[in-house]
């Protein structure tokens, strides 16, 4: 079972994010799970999501404490929560940052593995909007494959109708932007 | 049998709904409703589902409304949660007492004071005595499943008594997972259209909702007393009809892994699966660990319990709720009530856990078997304990 906990602010769309995933996932013939952390919705607010992905159901109903991958929405976060915490020693950080490599491992001392990618840049230009949860998907898949490109655009097409494009295209400049984890 | 899609919860319900054909929906929609009204709202507007949706002006309106359209004959649902379900209260009583077969999705949150929207049982534990039958689910198939049983019980001529399906806010409501659903036709092969005994019509005349003078009240009581003791047998078939139609089986009393179990955990709802998973981990450490859930809490599965319990020495019971100034949770006290008089009876100790949104883990259930372990060597424990608290 592969757990992905989401870090955003209120209002930029980490539960759709989650959702979207569980469902291609569950369309891949995977059993999987999203739920928002549920604490009170204020906009703005630090936000967590989570999906959970498996072979076999999936007999749990806790939050996510120990997630395989992390997945961060607004590169503030950063400053205020520990995105880092309960991480598997194996674990993946998949950040939105404009910044490099080496100068987030120094401000915020992460040593986990890390895929960077600029989701705000890459969402501005073809959204015109600074939400980046669909583009971090993008992102997500390539640094992890946890599901195949293919898979995520009936959800998306479902979820966005007409504006589902233009997510589509935020999603594939990630995912084409984003390195490879080793 | 139909593919699974991914799909919200609280949606699957009012897809249930859809399937089961009703004829009225009532509901206050706002906060703490769901999604499941908002659904049926749309399913209903988009003349997807041939049925009159009510925006009532509050939950106490909902529940009047649903007992007019009933004792009219017609198919009636509704869903409410928490502070809802209270301010329905006073008409709760009356559904039953008018024998109206009713079905209400009580997705369970917590009952404010201080202000909470989040999930335990104190809600359906206020109106555990009302005489509804209740049933719990564990995900989100069960939800989908159990709300086609309630109509199929509830309108049975042997019964015709409301049912709540219980499944637990935000840990199931909100959740989004694989699940099978049907169409009316699929439905209909198990639930066949509500045909009324008796209703409110003009050219057959009847008195619905008489006064209960001293004379005749102690009698209506025995009366609907009988009726939910006697609805368990209609409850069981019902269920093993639905899992020979369907092939997805479904008991009073569910168990995992309690055969030779030295200590077995008792739930309700939604932690049974993360209790399970718990269980699993706690056997692979050499701990004997079962589980036992009700899945009927009303009408209380007396003779299924006593069973079940029959080779277990160890019971840790786990309430979602808590009956302030008594001695713990509700479903802890029903158990142990149940045992007094058996000759042979396990040691049953109480824990609440999950008051208000806390997540319930599998760390919890580890400490709450650690617990129930040392209390039965020792012989005793406390009355009941709270898990999680934090006093410093």
């Amino acid at each position: 079972m592969i757990e992905i906990r989401f870090h955003g602010r209120g209002g930029q769309g980490a539960v759709t994010s989650t959702e979207l995933l569980a469902l291609s996932a569950i369309n891949e013939g995977k059993y999987a799970q999203a739920f928002p952390s549920f604490g009170p919705e204020r906009r703005g607010a630090p936000v967590m999501a989570f999906t959970r992905i498996s072979d076999k159901p999936i007999r749990t109903r806790e939050q996510v404490y120990a997630p395989d991958i992390v997945v961060v929405l607004d590169p503030t976060i950063l400053q205020i929560v520990d995105v880092t915490a309960g991480l598997k020693k194996e674990g993946i950080v998949v950040l939105n940052t404009s910044k490099d490599e080496a100068t987030i491992r120094k401000t915020f001392g992460i040593k986990a593995k890390l895929a960077i990618v600029d989701a705000t840049g890459i969402a501005m230009q073809n959204l015109g909007l600074p939400i980046t949860n669909t583009t971090m998907l993008g992102a997500l898949i390539k640094a992890t494959d946890v599901i195949e490109m293919e898979s995520i655009e009936g959800p998306m097409q479902k979820r966005f109708g007409r504006i589902a494009e233009k997510n589509l295209n935020a999603l594939r400049e990630a995912h084409s932007k984003t390195p490879k984890t080793e | 049998m139909g593919k699974k899609i991914g799909i919200e919860v609280s949606i699957a319900v009012s897809e249930a709904v859809r399937a089961a054909d009703v004829d009225l929906i009532a509901a206050y929609p706002i906060t703490p409703q769901t999604h499941i009204v908002e659904h049926l709202s749309e399913l209903v507007a988009d003349g997807k589902l041939d049925a009159e949706f009510v925006p009532v002006e509050s939950e106490h309106s909902a529940m009047s409304l649903c007992i007019g359209s009933s004792a009219a004959g017609a198919r009636t649902y509704t869903a409410t949660s928490s502070q809802g379900l209270a301010l329905m209260h006073e008409i709760v009583w009356i559904a039953p007492a008018l024998r109206m077969p009713i079905v209400m999705t009580l997705v369970n949150r917590s009952m404010s004071g201080p202000i909470s929207i989040w999930n335990d049982h104190s809600d359906v534990m206020s109106e555990r005595d009302c005489c509804w039958i209740q049933t719990f689910a564990e995900n989100g198939q069960e939800a989908f499943d159990l709300t086609l049983h309630a109509f199929k019980v509830a309108e049975h001529p042997d019964v015709l008594l409301p049912v709540m399906v219980n499944l637990d806010g935000f840990t199931l409501s909100h959740v989004i997972e694989p699940i099978e659903l049907m169409t009316q036709a699929e439905a209909g092969k198990y639930l066949k259209p509500y045909e009324p005994t008796m209703r409110l019509d003009t050219k057959q005349p009847v008195t619905m909702g008489g006064v209960g003078i001293p004379a005749v009240y102690t009698e209506a009581k025995k009366q609907y007393e009988t009726a939910i003791t006697a609805s368990k047998k209609v409850i069981l078939d019902a269920w093993k009809e639905f899992g020979e139609v369907y092939g997805r089986k479904y008991k009073p009393i569910e168990t995992y892994k309690t055969k030779g179990a030295e200590i077995v955990l008792m739930t309700m709802g939604s932690i049974s699966e993360t209790a399970m998973t718990a269980i699993d981990l706690m056997r692979d450490k050499g701990i004997s660990v079962g589980l036992m859930r009700f899945r009927l809490w009303r009408p209380f599965p007396l003779q299924e319990f006593r069973r079940a319990v029959k080779n277990i020495s160890v019971l840790a019971v786990v309430d979602r709720a808590i009956s302030y100034g008594s001695q713990g949770g509700p479903v802890f006290m029903e158990v142990r009530s149940a045992l007094y008089d058996q000759e042979v009876r396990p040691q049953v100790f109480g824990f609440v856990a999950g008051l208000g949104g806390r997540d319930v883990t599998v760390d919890m259930f580890e400490d709450i078997v650690s617990k129930a372990s040392k209390y039965a060597e020792k012989g005793k424990g406390p009355v009941y304990e709270m898990i999680g608290v934090r006093e410093k």
